[in-house]
């Protein structure tokens, strides 16, 4: 099944709405890759609220599509997750550290809005400055 | 009373269908037996409960007032053959009982008491005729030892189902997740953690992060005794999990016996955020909060604070 990219704004969005086999995953990666390029676009949005199952691979599928868009200059969010899967990922060992995941798409466009705030505002800084405050 | 009993007998017993014709009939003059000497059996066993030390924790008075209501429902049992009355009764007195701390062994030992004290008694009556004596017991026996067991059984069911009650509550009440203001959760842990707590812990503050789309949970261990790998990884999987769902969590609370025991089994939190106490923990997450609104918000939010 294809998932679909649309495009908001600055950013992308591939809302998952079923069930994908393992090469559905890899198409979607590379779609979604080749996307980033070609509409110069700052950041990323994965929803995976439709999937109740999180397999091995679909976490690394998730965590190579994040690394290779900040390669190509994006940032990527995971949103959606239900709160059943997470828990079955963290048992598994699947815990998509680096990659950034906040509740849902709301959420999603909001942190990435601030992100490219930031990053036009701290435009020589590599990277967010921690111990704010 | 004792008279208008009796003059039921002959009619109930006639309802007994499992008991064959002669011993229906010796269960019969049995039961007149017991009701004849009612008052003197009563007594007897009463004595007895209290010599045997039983029943500590109830009165004198009120354990002649139960043991005359037990007496009247066994002879009733075994004169009509139906244990439902008593199952009732049993159950009723079990949950009389029960919060005043009688054991399952007080109990059991007062029904067999009583069926020491009829037998005895049955002893003394037809002494003089062995064959009728044995012919007796033979149908007293089996019905007094059903009689024993199902109180005994009533007793412990009603046991059973108040501790299953019991868990149900303690179970509910241990896992609160609370909102503090906006898009901030705390969890207060107190007690001991078991897998099947720790389990049902982590759903529920899953869950809550997602109706009330938290952004930071605070959980405070303070009241938390003891904590082995398996928990506090469980506790790791947790922050892990909760990131997963967009909230960053702070641990708060960690006992200096806890910190050291965590340092020594060698248990990972370097993924943790660890505050000191509860207090500490709420700062930093509202520090978080303002941090993570978009700026205008936070503007908002500073404004009434330097007024102040």
């Amino acid at each position: 099944m294809e998932v679909p990219i649309l495009r908001q704004g600055q950013f992308l969005i591939a809302s998952i709405q079923s069930a994908l086999t393992d090469a559905d995953l890899s198409h979607l990666r590379e779609a979604l890759i080749a996307q980033v390029g070609r509409s110069r676009c700052r950041g990323v949005i994965v929803d995976v609220t439709a999937l109740d199952v999180m397999d091995s691979f679909a976490v690394r599928t998730l965590r190579d599509i994040a690394h290779m868009a900040r390669l190509r200059g994006a940032e990527t969010v995971i949103v959606g997750i239900q709160p059943d899967v997470a828990f079955a990922m963290v048992q598994l060992g699947l815990t998509l550290k680096g990659v950034a995941t906040v509740l849902d798409l709301e959420e999603g466009l909001a942190f990435l809005n601030r992100r490219t705030e930031e990053r036009t505002a701290f435009e020589t800084k590599p990277k967010k400055p921690s111990g704010r405050g | 009373m004792d008279t208008k009993k009796g003059m039921s007998v002959s009619t109930r017993a006639s309802e007994a269908p499992v008991l064959s014709e002669s011993s229906a009939g010796l269960l019969r003059e049995l039961v007149a037996h017991l009701r004849q000497n009612r008052t003197q059996l009563r007594e007897e066993w009463a004595r007895r409960i209290t010599r045997a030390e039983l029943l500590t924790a109830m009165t004198e008075e009120e354990i002649f007032a139960e043991a005359t209501a037990v007496y009247d429902n066994y002879v009733e049992a075994l004169e009509t053959g139906t244990f439902e009355a008593l199952q009732a009764y049993s159950r009723r007195l079990s949950e009389r009982i029960i919060p005043r701390g009688v054991e399952t062994d007080e109990v059991v030992g007062i029904v067999l008491l009583l069926r020491d004290v009829l037998a005895r008694s049955l002893f003394t009556k037809y002494q003089d005729n062995v064959e009728k004596l044995n012919r007796i017991l033979d149908s007293y026996e089996p019905a007094a030892n059903r009689i024993a067991n199902t109180v005994a059984v009533g007793f412990v069911e009603e046991r059973e189902r108040i501790i299953r009650q019991q868990q149900e509550a303690i179970r509910e009440l241990s896992t609160p997740v609370l909102q503090v203001r906006e898009r901030l959760l705390i969890l207060p842990i107190i007690g001991v953690i078991d897998p099947q707590r720790a389990r049902q812990l982590t759903e529920q503050l899953l869950r809550a992060i997602r109706a009330n789309r938290a952004k930071v949970v605070v959980i405070d261990v303070t009241g938390v005794a003891a904590m082995d790998s398996g928990v506090a990884n469980h506790l790791v999987q947790t922050v892990e999990a909760s990131r997963l769902l967009g909230a960053t969590v702070i641990v708060t609370g960690l006992s200096p016996e806890i910190a050291q025991t965590l340092v020594t089994i060698g248990v990972d939190l370097s993924e943790m955020a660890t505050v000191g106490d509860l207090q500490g923990g709420i700062e930093e997450a509202e520090r978080l909060l303002a941090d993570r609104a978009p700026p205008t918000t936070q503007v908002r939010e500073i404004a009434p604070e330097s007024t102040r």
